[in-house]
């Protein structure tokens, strides 16, 4: 997928004065976020769950070689294929091979974060190939030819009028009213779709290494469907996406599913062991998982950055966060959305281009305390503000303008002495003493100029505490 | 922390006031030594003290915050005993941060290590220090509490507060919707995404007016200073107080109450 991360600022104002947009956001906090705390707070333990998970994760992540070779030899023992790509057309050229090699004409999808990073349905259809999404919110912006708003909602702000007439174009039917009618409409598209497909697609939410089994988290049944009845599936996961063991895995699932919906379980936890084998009934005939790079090696080689490898992708981050609940899904403009989103994002498709995500936070803190695996999202949106501000050694790299660069060494050099502190605390009382009404501004000059766009700034007060409380201990000694 | 045996208590104490409460709100430090004195606490003021180093580094800037927060480090070392300091922010960059500033220098490490084992937000170190929850304050005030995103999140403290808060006589707190929700400030961010930050301002100031709270009480001069800012802007007649000039039974708040 195209990266516009450089339009951050635009997009979320577009979205800021979208009054619909506005109120798809409320049920982000009201439904999602309040649902995962209630979840939190029903299970005993919950603290101890996440430091297990972050747990597993941080040592999935450190022995990562060891563990994918082990997910690899134990999925080829199930009689799969496993392919490692390098980036999406590494493995967008591998999906297209199988399907030309098959005859391919009709592929079905069911959701996949990491197909949408290599835009595979645009690569397929371009080869004359049909792909649906059979995620009912997958499938909703993908006939509004949109990317999806939010990573376990992907549809959370199409109306259901919007939806309504999607659903009454696509098929040439009737316009349907209520949700239960939309929903058996839609059904009904599918279910002729999954009859017919040769190959399906799918994500993995983990892997198993010990195993070789790939799992997959879903309300729908469509991912049951998708991985039993084309004749062959490819699943697409990030190379991170995996745990040592069954055990691991049923701990990570417990807190996976309670952060993403607030359910305790999911209606559907599809484990898939690889093709049909000769003494089963169904199943396809042909597995192969893609296990994908795409900038990942980055994020593994940085320390300060690796714990990001350590998502499992359940929302939670972005549906704690305030900033994301104004700007919502499209203005990060890329696959990954909210706080974990404005890390990976940056990371996976270049530092500069992305430099307004990591700088679209107040460092509230929300996201961390939400995050399942406690990822410290604010400590590396820090370490990627430092990166883009002056870190990369290579100055065409930085985005920091030379104007913010002089502000802050003007800056440093005000904190450096007190008397300069002083200096500057009393040039400023001047400077508004004729602006200022009861003690505000109405304006301020640019570097804070935005401030007073929508905020009255304070004036510095007469005199700094330094010298209040030197003159009060003054006159009190004196006494 | 249980500082048990009362005789252990501090005497004497090192305010580090912050470069905010400093240029633009004296009189919130002021409250602050006026409780600690009222309570035979000896304040001292290190005079050549600036800023912990916390915005630059906010903004990524960390080789102009570097210098800053090592001299914030020189000026501290010098003095013995507690640090106190009326900022959860202030504190959380001296305790969570400076171990990702000084990154790679291992002895500046160790001085913030032991520095930060010596500083303590105000509220934490009226209640959890000294183990006071009740500070004899009385008022007469409608009020509403704003949960600051640092000291809630970075640093855990929200029963001291909220203890202190309960224990004021005549103090009547309103319950305010989604409390622990950031008002959009964020330093920097206030700024550079002001439109962001103004729709997050603008949803929390709508809880706080719809509380019909004369005043909002909040723990941190910079989401003081913005949420009082959008207020003004939008005509409203709340006041936001810091939490010190409320238990402060000194401070021009409490006076006016009572006249």
């Amino acid at each position: 997928m195209k990266s516009t991360t450089k339009e951050f600022r635009s997009a979320a104002s577009r979205a800021l004065t979208d009054v619909r947009l506005q109120q798809a956001h409320e049920v982000v906090y009201n439904g999602f976020h309040k649902a995962r705390l209630s979840a939190a707070g029903d299970t005993d333990d919950w603290e101890a769950q996440r430091t297990l998970g972050k747990a597993i994760k941080d040592h999935t992540i450190a022995n990562l070689d060891y563990y994918l070779d082990m997910l690899a030899t134990n999925v080829e023992k199930n009689g799969g294929n496993v392919y490692f790509a390098r980036d999406g057309e590494d493995a967008n050229a591998y999906i297209r091979g199988i399907a030309a090699k098959n005859d391919v004409s009709t592929v079905i999808k069911s959701k996949s974060m990491v197909s949408e990073e290599m835009g595979l349905n645009h690569v397929l259809e371009a080869d004359g190939i049909e792909v649906v999404e059979t995620d009912l919110g997958e499938y909703i912006v993908q006939l509004a030819g949109e990317a999806p708003y939010h990573i376990i909602a992907p549809a959370i702000h199409k109306t259901k009028a919007q939806v309504a007439d999607l659903l009454a174009e696509e098929s040439r039917s009737e316009r349907r009213e209520t949700a239960e009618d939309l929903t058996r409409q839609a059904r009904e598209m599918l279910r002729e779709v999954f009859q017919r497909a040769d190959l399906s697609v799918t994500g993995a939410n983990f892997a198993v290494a010990e195993t070789g089994s790939i799992v997959l988290v879903t309300n729908e049944g469509n991912g049951r469907m998708a991985t039993s009845m084309p004749r062959i599936h490819v699943a697409a996961m990030g190379m991170e996406k995996l745990v040592p063991s069954a055990a691991d895995l049923s701990a990570m699932l417990r807190i996976l599913i309670r952060s993403a919906t607030g359910q305790r379980i999911s209606a559907y936890v599809t484990m898939v062991n690889g093709p049909r084998a000769h003494d089963e009934e169904d199943g396809p005939e042909e597995f192969h998982l893609v296990i994908m790079n795409n900038g990942r090696d980055r994020l593994l080689r940085d320390e300060s950055l690796r714990e990001a490898l350590n998502c499992i992708r359940c929302g939670a981050c972005m549906n704690s966060c305030p900033v994301y609940r104004k700007v919502g899904g499209h203005s990060y403009g890329w696959v990954y959305p909210g706080p974990i989103g404005s890390i990976v994002s940056p990371v996976l498709t270049g530092l500069k281009d992305g430099a307004k995500l990591p700088a679209a936070s107040s460092l509230c803190g929300a996201c961390h305390e939400a995050c399942p695996v406690k990822i410290n999202i604010p400590r590396m949106l820090l370490e990627l503000r430092s990166q883009t501000a002056q870190g990369d050694p290579d100055p065409q790299q930085r985005a920091s303008g030379i104007g913010e660069r002089m502000t802050w060494k003007a800056w440093r050099q005000g904190m450096m002495s007190r008397s300069r502190f002083e200096a500057g605390s009393s040039v400023g009382k001047i400077a508004t003493a004729p602006l200022k009404r009861d003690g505000w501004l109405r304006k301020v000059p640019p570097p804070i100029s935005g401030w007073t766009e929508s905020r009255d700034f304070p004036a510095p007060a007469a005199k700094t505490f330094g010298k209040m409380f030197a003159e009060r201990n003054k006159a009190k000694n004196g006494q | 922390m249980d500082n048990g045996n009362a005789s252990e208590l501090p005497t004497r104490v090192n305010l580090f006031v912050t470069c905010l409460v400093d240029q633009f709100a004296p009189n919130v430090g002021m409250s602050v030594v006026n409780i600690l004195e009222a309570r035979g606490i000896e304040v001292h003021f290190p005079p050549d003290q600036t800023c912990c180093g916390q915005p630059a580094f906010n903004s990524g800037f960390r080789n102009d915050a570097r210098p800053v927060a090592a001299r914030f480090l020189d000026v501290f070392e010098a003095t013995e005993g507690p640090i106190v300091c009326p900022s959860g922010s202030c504190v959380a960059m001296v305790r969570n941060f400076y171990e990702d500033l000084f990154r790679g220098q291992p002895s500046e490490l160790d001085r913030a290590q032991r520095l930060s084992e010596r500083i303590y937000e105000f509220t934490e170190f009226i209640v959890d220090v000294l183990g006071i929850e009740d500070l004899n304050i009385e008022t007469n005030i409608d009020a509403t509490y704003h949960r600051c995103c640092h000291l809630l999140r970075e640093l855990h403290i929200d029963e001291q507060p909220t203890s202190l808060l309960e224990n004021v006589d005549g103090l009547t707190l309103k319950p305010l919707e989604r409390n622990e929700v950031c008002c959009g400030f964020g330093g920097a961010f206030s700024v550079k995404m002001s439109d962001v930050s103004t729709a997050m301002l603008n949803e929390k100031l709508d809880n706080v007016v719809a509380t019909g709270a004369s005043t909002l009480i909040a723990g941190d001069t910079g989401c003081i200073m913005h949420m009082q800012g959008g207020l003004r802007r939008r005509g409203e007649e709340v006041q936001v107080v810091h939490i010190a000039e409320l238990l402060d039974a000194e401070s021009d708040l409490n006076r006016a109450s009572k006249s």
